[in-house]
């Protein structure tokens, strides 16, 4: 039934990608300075937020197992943590081609693109600090920790960063700037492909949960299988 | 104060034991000298450019060799099953915590001590004009790479590739305070305080230092415990 | 007085259980031989009950409080696989440090007391990495004596230590028990341990597989546990 529940979602999250993508490309209008390449505006930002979400959902079931040591937690810290560092390279990925359509540059240290790879490379570190801890109990506990100490560290970094370079384009939303600086159709078409992106990570979340609850018990039969030999 | 004096036993083996050998603190030292003589070649010592880098150049200096000693943390407690003799005595978590971050922030800070007369005499600069504030920013900066590099330390204490992780592990989440670091002692150095535009960042490493170490009093418990 | 308590413990590593619903009670001034084959779950027991690992599930009870707790640990001694000493420190330095650790009242009497009583006297301004091999594990039966514990967790204490450490310790155990201490070691090292045995615990691959009064029969022959309780060779 879950795995069901999964596929169902998964589809639907495509189908409202191809919607999107749709509208992204063929009904809305270029942009005022940037011309037609704003477009992949709307898989950088998504995946942004996204991300971050993933992120504060790792950092939360973290504390949630070292409360509780209840498995459920640490599948779910290290499934979400490896879509959100997906998510966040595409962020980078999407941003780089931006900038050089934009600017000429593939790469510039301001403030979102620097904290955004410090980011990603504090991520990346819990994942190699899981690759390098072999007892299952260990690694959670461990990994728990760094993704609580990861959580605080990205948000200093992202205000670090904030004050010490800016060249990237300020916040666009309505809800930061309060005022109308977006074409209302466009501001639409962001949190419908925030959502689909949103979707999309849970589905992806879930997916890797399953992956990661085989695994687990391929490793127990292993060891299972050793002890009797 | 049975838990200070639990703090200052654990800082005071630490540092005997380091003082003693000077195994990491040779290396520390050696290579810290080495990479400012290297960044001589990367930049004209007589130009105005080395003025508005001295900051950075220092704290790229002290983070690297930094680690080195930091390396030394958790590790100089396996020979022997030490840390479990640790762990299993009455020292609470917090305490052996603060007893080998302190260890650490000494033996940083007598790198560092050493380093700067060193940068002034190579590139030909004073740098004492600020000094009080200087020793300050310091003291937070290297408190902040003490800190992270003790509780990482702790969290890798165990692992094979512990040298490689450690330093993985730091770097990314110092940044803010290597960065402020960098900003401060940049002025200073140059002999100017610390204006109302730079305040920020004196705030930024205090914050910063305020929230990891109590961050890692908390946790250290959790991950010392099996 | 209850001085050990287990109930229904049990110790994952992953899916693993090094420990199945292990449970035993004894009294003050009890002396628990834990007996069992390599990979039992001997260590893994002996880890939980010093504080160092926390059991996945049930409830351990030393001296009536929880192992983690500071009060508890202060009146524990351990000697684990490795002796515990500081290479790079003296036999001096070592104990001070631990005497600090565990609050001794007075430091530098207790350390002096330890040095004589553990034959050190003379080199205790030596480095540890200098001594011998015996001299290394005198030193670290005083550093698990130095706060005059009233609880020892020894995980195969005798193994490897020359017939003086052996005496040294067989003595030692025999004077706090006699003073009412509670011991529990583990050990492949039959006769030295079933001597000062009061109880004896067997282990079979994380279980209980017996649990009783030490005999004269088994003193006469150290392996009968194993022969009548053992998993089949």
């Amino acid at each position: 039934m879950r795995d069901k529940l999964i596929y169902g979602a998964g589809i639907f999250a495509a189908l409202y990608f191809v919607r999107n993508l749709y509208v992204i490309l063929l009904q809305l209008p270029d942009e005022a300075m940037q011309g037609a390449v704003y477009r992949i505006f709307f898989f950088h930002l998504p995946p942004y937020f996204t991300a971050v979400a993933c992120f504060l959902g790792a950092a939360i079931a973290s504390g949630l197992y070292l409360k509780t040591k209840n498995w459920k937690y640490d599948v779910f810290a290290v499934s979400a943590t490896e879509v959100g560092l997906a998510l966040a390279a595409i962020n980078l990925v999407t941003g780089m081609i931006w900038g050089r359509q934009q600017w000429g540059i593939w790469w510039t240290w301001d403030a979102r693109l620097t904290s955004a790879l410090i980011t990603w490379l504090i991520y990346l570190g819990y994942l190699m600090l899981r690759e390098g801890i072999k007892d299952p109990s260990e690694r959670a506990k461990n990994s728990a920790v760094l993704s609580i100490f990861a959580f605080f560290a990205v948000y200093f970094t992202y205000k670090a960063n904030e004050w010490y370079r800016t060249q990237h384009p300020g916040p666009v939303l309505t809800i930061r700037t309060g005022k109308n600086t977006i074409d209302p159709a466009m501001q639409a078409m962001l949190f419908h492909n925030l959502g689909a992106f949103l979707l999309l990570a849970v589905v992806l979340v879930a997916v890797r949960m399953n992956l990661e609850n085989s695994q687990r018990a391929v490793e127990s039969l292993r060891r299972r299988a050793h002890a009797i030999a | 104060m049975t838990y200070f004096n639990q703090v200052f036993a654990i800082a005071g083996k630490d540092l005997r034991s380091e003082l003693r050998t000077k195994e990491a603190l040779n290396a520390s030292l050696s290579f810290a000298v080495v990479i400012l003589l290297l960044f001589s070649f990367v930049v004209d010592p007589d130009s105005e450019m080395l003025e508005q880098m001295s900051g950075g150049l220092l704290w790229m200096v002290f983070a690297f060799s930094g680690v080195l000693i930091l390396n030394r943390g958790f590790a100089r407690e396996l020979p022997n099953d030490c840390l479990d003799a640790l762990i299993a005595s009455p020292i609470p978590g917090s305490a052996l915590f603060f007893g080998k971050a302190i260890a650490n922030f000494a033996l940083i800070a007598i790198i560092e001590a050493i380093c700067f007369p060193v940068f002034g005499i190579l590139y030909n600069l004073t740098w004492t004009a600020q000094l009080p504030v200087l020793v300050a920013v310091s003291a937070l900066a290297t408190w902040a790479m003490a800190t992270l590099g003790t509780m990482f330390g702790a969290l890798t204490v165990n692992m094979q590739l512990r040298e490689l992780m450690l330093p993985m592990l730091i770097y990314p989440m110092l940044i803010p305070a290597l960065m402020s670091a960098m900003q401060l002692t940049t002025l200073l150095v140059a002999g100017q305080a610390i204006d109302s535009e730079h305040i920020v960042w004196l705030r930024v490493l205090i914050a910063f230092d305020i929230i990891f170490t109590s961050l890692a009093a908390v946790l250290v418990e959790t991950v010392l415990v099996g | 007085m209850t001085a050990l308590q287990a109930h229904d413990l049990w110790k994952y590593y992953g899916d693993f259980a090094a420990l199945q619903k292990v449970g035993f009670e004894f009294a003050a001034g009890s002396c628990v031989a834990l007996l069992g084959r390599n990979g039992a779950g001997k260590t893994t027991l002996l880890r939980i009950l010093a504080g160092l690992s926390q059991a996945s599930e049930g409830e351990v009870r030393i001296l009536d409080g929880n192992p983690r707790q500071a009060s508890v640990r202060s009146r524990i001694g351990i000697i684990g696989h490795g002796i515990g000493i500081y290479d790079d420190l003296s036999a001096e330095e070592n104990l001070l440090t631990f005497a600090r650790l565990y609050a001794v009242p007075n430091p530098a009497k207790a350390v002096d007391h330890w040095l004589e009583r553990t034959d050190l006297a003379r080199v205790r301004r030596g480095k540890a990495r200098e001594f011998s091999r015996g001299m290394r594990q005198r030193l670290a039966i005083a550093r698990a004596f130095i706060h005059s514990p009233n609880f020892l967790i020894l995980d195969e204490p005798f193994t490897s230590l020359d017939d003086r450490a052996i005496a040294l310790l067989q003595g030692l155990l025999k004077d706090a028990l006699h003073q009412g201490a509670t011991v529990v070691l583990s050990t492949h090292q039959l006769k030295e341990a079933l001597e000062l045995a009061t109880h004896v615990l067997l282990l079979n691959r994380g279980k209980l597989a017996f649990s009783g009064v030490r005999t004269a029969e088994m003193l006469a022959n150290p392996g009968w546990v194993y022969q009548h309780y053992g998993e089949a060779a």
